[in-house]
């Protein structure tokens, strides 16, 4: 066994060929726990976005025609109708008109200038509370809005939330697809340090088979060579990113506050995961160093 | 190590083998013998007569180009590749260029049999300084064999050879690099573990040994074997 340092019959230790292993697998396992850290931070948020929406509904109600004062009265008589619609809806808890003031500080970051949008033909909103688990049929609920309230409109925030599933997935794709990269040029530099160190130490090979030895057992030597170098390129890796997934913790929790995007920071099981990932690229050079031994010794004689 | 000695039959056996390397002239030919159970012979021949690939077919580093080699009643070109190691640790080998991992202690060389048959490190310190000490090598235990002298080197070759009781010894020149003090006590060796049931061939050109040591003869000549001589 070299495990750790423990001894070996292969002087594989002192291998130039395998020195540069950890220095390759380091910055792999950055990018692979930067990959796993960002799907579990989108994955989270758009948690937290479904959840925030799934109880909820916004009524929009079209501004009426007509000059300022007309427009207004005829729009709160088509709120007051279509909350008394709601209302008398199973599955609805609550709705509420949502007032002037709270609809101008809605589009004050975009339109700006408040004063502007208090004589703007602004359509009402009503924010609805339903019941997340029987809620209305909504379908229905539109379809007698859409009857008895002209310019009557329900956002359920269902468009809005599958085009971020949607994007939540294509990002999740591509994580995978980086991490499924970065296994493969793994493996294929432990083969190659394996081959090499096999070339390398060929005669002590054939000492050692000579005397009885199988090929699992000089297997076994290059597997623990790879799982030791292996698990220093993923520590190393693993302390590069600490501090980039603390940061964007700290960043999420101090700057965006209450803002679109919430808490960026990873939950308890990414961490278990960030932190299992430098024994998972350990272990990934460990069997492909084995494999490549076992594969390569079945050539010779 | 706990293993049965065969007491009987042929350990070794030869039908019409011959070898040649790629495609050159056959370096054997026609090579018939046995060797019983528990036997003891010596290999002699010219330099360039085949003896050290007749050994090399014997410990399976090599198959026969023709012809049937059996080891322990297995027919070797018969043999799986995953038989083989089994069958190799049931041969001690001293190769005559020694074949010593450098960068290992000597205890760590005579210590590979061993360990290669999953023998613990227990079993490896209660019996390899004993044998080191047994052919003069006990101050030498964590030399490595670049520090040491040809006929150091030759010992613990040897003392490897035999370390795990070996049913099959084969020696390519084991003597070559010691005096004949010394040569005659490793030979003594050979003998005790000829006694124990380790059948023996050895590849010399000491004809002092041969006359003194009164075993059967395998003569090589130009790649034929022109039979045991008494």
């Amino acid at each position: 066994m070299i495990l750790f340092g423990a001894r070996s019959d292969l002087p594989l230790k002192n291998d130039a060929t395998s020195r540069f292993l950890p220095w390759l697998i380091a910055p792999m396992v950055f990018l692979c726990s930067i990959a796993l850290a960002g799907t579990i931070i989108l994955h989270g948020m758009i948690g937290r976005w479904d959840r925030d929406v799934s109880g909820t509904l916004t009524v929009e109600i079209a501004a009426a025609p007509g000059d300022a004062q007309t427009s207004a009265e005829r729009t709160r008589a088509k709120v007051e109708a279509a909350i008394k619609i709601l209302s008398d809806t199973p599955g609805v808890i609550q709705a509420r008109a949502l007032s002037q003031d709270q609809l101008s500080a809605l589009l004050a970051p975009w339109l700006g200038n408040t004063d502007l949008l208090r004589e703007m033909p602004l359509p009402a909103l009503i924010d609805v509370t339903i019941r997340p688990e029987h809620g209305p049929d909504l379908d229905a609920l539109a379809a007698q809005l859409d009857k008895a309230v002209q310019g009557a409109s329900i956002d359920d925030h269902r468009v809005w939330l599958s085009r971020l599933i949607g994007l939540s997935r294509a990002i999740a794709g591509l994580a995978v697809a980086v991490v499924v990269i970065i296994a493969g040029a793994t493996s294929a530099t432990v083969i190659y340090a394996t081959r090499t160190g096999m070339a390398v130490h060929r005669e002590v090979i054939d000492v050692l088979h000579l005397i009885g030895a199988t090929d699992d057992y000089i297997a076994r030597q290059f597997a623990d060579r790879a799982f030791t170098l292996g698990l220093k390129g993923g520590v190393l890796g693993l302390l590069l990113n600490i501090p980039i997934l603390g940061g964007l913790g700290f960043f999420g929790l101090h700057r965006l506050q209450g803002g679109f995007l919430g808490d960026l920071s990873l939950p308890f099981f990414g961490w278990i995961g960030v932190v299992v990932l430098p024994v998972a690229a350990a272990a990934l050079a460990m069997l492909t160093a084995r494999l490549t031994v076992h594969a390569t010794l079945a050539r010779m004689v | 190590m706990g293993r049965k000695t065969p007491r009987h039959g042929n350990v070794v056996q030869f039908d019409s083998v011959g070898l040649r390397y790629d495609h050159g002239p056959e370096i054997l030919q026609d090579i018939n013998f046995a060797l019983p159970a528990g036997s003891f012979h010596f290999l002699t021949g010219p330099s360039g007569a085949g003896k050290s690939s007749l050994l090399r077919l014997i410990y399976l580093a090599q198959k026969p180009s023709r012809g049937r080699v059996t080891l322990f009643g297995r027919d070797t070109l018969l043999a799986r590749r995953y038989e083989l190691p089994a069958l190799r640790r049931r041969v001690g080998v001293v190769f005559q260029e020694f074949k010593l991992l450098d960068h290992l202690s000597t205890l760590d060389n005579v210590a590979l049999p061993l360990r290669v048959a999953g023998a613990g490190e227990a079993e490896v310190q209660k019996f390899v300084p004993d044998l080191l000490d047994w052919v003069g090598l006990s101050e030498h235990i964590h030399a490595k064999p670049p520090t040491l002298s040809g006929g150091q080197k030759q010992r613990v070759a040897i003392a490897r050879a035999v370390i795990a009781r070996p049913d099959l010894l084969l020696a390519d020149e084991p003597t070559g690099n010691v005096d004949d003090d010394i040569a005659m006590r490793l030979m003594y060796l050979f003998e005790e573990l000829n006694k124990l049931g380790t059948t023996v061939l050895v590849a010399t050109h000491n004809h002092s040994l041969i006359s003194r040591l009164q075993h059967p003869r395998l003569h090589l000549e130009n790649g034929a074997l022109l039979g045991p001589e008494p």
